[in-house]
């Protein structure tokens, strides 16, 4: 009798992470749907236009998306071949006493608050930019994404570690048998082997950097501007959210939902790359 | 030999032996880049610290710990953010870790295997993949209107301990599992309840596990910054919240659920935004503090699951 207590009370706080979930989903909803009451779905997604806090406000998200797409691309070009890179020598070549060593600490690079790369970004990495190039102005998105991919680098390089330490020993010896050396082993039989597992690394670190919010509101600036250059200051979804919960807009008005749709859209991107990657993950594991 | 040319390749003895060690230098060449490519990694970590350290240096002072947010850099201070921060934590940790420790004692020792379990196990999965502003969002919808709890601590509490619940169930469930079944079916054999066997066995050997959990999930909470600013946490506080000891029986007072409040990141993030380089150093003592406190309880977790690693011997 009290077994069946006990059972019930633990499965009501299992429950809590699927009302959790129910909640997330149920509130963007409602609030989004109450936006798309004042805005057209139609102008909200093909609109270049956002300036919501304009007395002529204008809600087309794809500035923001064009955003938030070119801070993932730049942290992209730093994470994928830096992550990759620090997995394949951690995975092929470390000693196992040095492996065991730098993973706990490059972990920490993944623990370091936003809110400080931010300060990073903003203090160091564009100073150091525009001393490469003059012209460049003191809000980019170029800085942050180059932080955001340094902030990723571990989280790509640990999962894909994972995979390529599942494949298999004996596929390895083999290659080593027909006279491969470490590299071309690593390059030619375990990268190929452990491909879904990396793609999936990848594509959960692009929901990481999608998602990332104060590198990009600290150093990007907080301007929408429909533009894919990364030398250009423009806002991201996450950076918007931000800019409207620092001001005041009432409760219940057009630009307090629109953070709703905006994260609406936020939510269905990641999610999207979510399922892809954990699709990947699953693929991967029946490999062998 | 042979008459084919593409095959003679392979069997010219010094073709052989210049490819081979060319593919050994190449080898060589890697194991350089990558070790370079990791320390470059790890230089940056220290390069942010020693960073933030040097131009926050001026202001470790005890001041900058007693004093309020002031408009005068020098005279600015972090005691709201310092002392929101620990409450704000003791929410945090309150809510979430028990629930995160309930959740995967159910997932490891109850849980049938259905769609109904497979459901909750997605949704903790997902739960990790969503971008911490979207949980600011819920926040701000559920905690700050529809409870009506404001935008107070309560609320940044509750709001953390979601966002850190996968963490805990995630890390409780791994040092649940790696309790060996021979223990549980011992306890079994010698009439033992479920329950029973969890608390009084599986538990007390996955302290370790669910203490290293707890730790890393209250460092990301400690720096989270973006579902905080979300509820709408005010950046200039001159007020401390209300004392949570009370001279009159019963001695203690929840009120300081319900004050608004300020945090560290928050702080930090005031403080770098704002274009006055005086305000900027304040900004580096306020990332270095925190910065520093994330690592520390790093350190610890990493240190408690080596020493219980080493404790136990199955």
């Amino acid at each position: 009798m009290r077994d069946r207590a006990v059972e019930l009370l633990l499965l009501a706080a299992g429950l809590v992470a699927v009302f959790t979930t129910l909640a997330i989903v149920a509130i963007l909803l409602i609030e989004s749907s109450a936006f798309f009451e004042h805005v057209s779905i139609v102008e909200f997604l093909t609109g270049t236009m956002w300036t919501p806090l304009f007395a002529d406000a204008r809600y087309g998200i794809l500035p923001l998306v064009a955003g938030t797409l070119t801070t993932t691309i730049v942290a992209l070009l730093v994470a994928v071949p830096l992550g990759t890179l620090i997995a394949i020598y951690l995975s092929e070549f470390a000693p196992s006493r040095l492996r065991e060593t730098v993973k706990p600490i490059l972990e920490l690079l993944g623990a370091v608050p936003t809110v400080v790369y931010g300060y990073f970004a903003l203090t160091m990495v564009t100073p150091a930019l525009q001393w490469l190039m003059p012209d460049l102005p003191g809000f980019n998105m170029l800085s942050a994404g180059l932080v955001i991919g340094l902030m990723i680098v571990p989280y790509v390089s640990s999962l894909s570690e994972d995979a390529m330490r599942a494949v298999p020993r004996y596929m390895r010896e083999g290659s080593y048998a027909m006279g491969a050396t470490r590299l071309q082993t690593a390059l030619h039989v375990v990268v190929p082997g452990a491909f879904s597992g990396l793609a999936a690394a990848f594509i959960l670190g692009i929901s990481r950097a999608v998602g990332e919010t104060m590198v990009v509101a600290i150093a990007a600036g907080m301007q929408p501007n429909f533009t894919f250059d990364p030398t250009q200051p423009a806002a991201t979804i996450t950076a918007y959210i931000v800019q409207v919960s620092l001001g005041d807009l009432p409760h219940g008005s057009v630009g307090y939902q629109s953070i709703f749709a905006a994260g609406l859209v936020l939510m269905i991107m990641t999610l999207v790359f979510n399922v892809i990657g954990f699709s990947l993950t699953r693929r991967f594991r029946e490999a062998y | 030999m042979s008459d084919n040319p593409a095959i003679a390749t392979f069997l010219d003895p010094k073709l052989v032996r210049d490819g081979l060690s060319r593919r050994k230098v190449l080898d060589q060449v890697f194991v350089i880049v990558g070790l370079l490519v990791m320390l470059v990694c790890l230089a940056i970590l220290a390069v942010l610290f020693i960073d933030l350290v040097r131009d926050g240096s001026e202001r470790f002072t005890w001041d900058f710990f007693t004093n309020f947010a002031s408009r005068r850099a020098e005279r600015a201070g972090i005691l709201a953010a310092w002392v929101g921060t620990t409450l704000i934590m003791i929410v945090t940790a309150v809510c979430a870790v028990p629930v995160g420790v309930a959740a995967a004692i159910y997932l490891e020792e109850y849980a049938p295997k259905n769609w109904f379990t497979a459901i909750i196990e997605i949704n903790v999965t997902n739960l990790a993949g969503v971008p911490s502003i979207v949980y600011g969002l819920l926040a701000l919808g559920l905690f700050v209107y529809q409870f009506d709890l404001g935008q107070s601590i309560a609320a940044a509490g509750l709001t953390l301990a979601l966002l850190i619940l996968p963490i805990v169930i995630v890390a409780t469930r791994e040092a649940i599992r790696s309790v060996p079944n021979a223990i549980r079916e011992a306890a079994y054999g010698l009439g033992a309840t479920r329950w029973e066997v969890t608390k009084d066995h599986v538990l007390p050997y996955s302290t370790g596990g669910i203490l290293t959990g707890m730790i890393l999930g209250l460092s990301r909470a400690i720096g989270e910054t973006a579902p905080i600013i979300t509820i709408g946490a005010l950046s200039f506080i001159a007020f401390l919240p209300e004392s949570p000891f009370t001279s009159e029986f019963p001695f203690i007072s929840f009120g300081w659920l319900n004050d608004p409040f300020t945090a560290m990141p928050i702080q930090m993030f005031n403080w770098v935004s704002r274009p006055d380089p005086a305000f900027q150093s304040n900004a580096a003592a306020a990332g270095a503090i925190l910065l520093g406190m994330t690592l520390l309880m790093n350190g610890v977790a990493i240190w408690i699951r080596y020493r219980y690693r080493k404790k136990i011997n199955w």
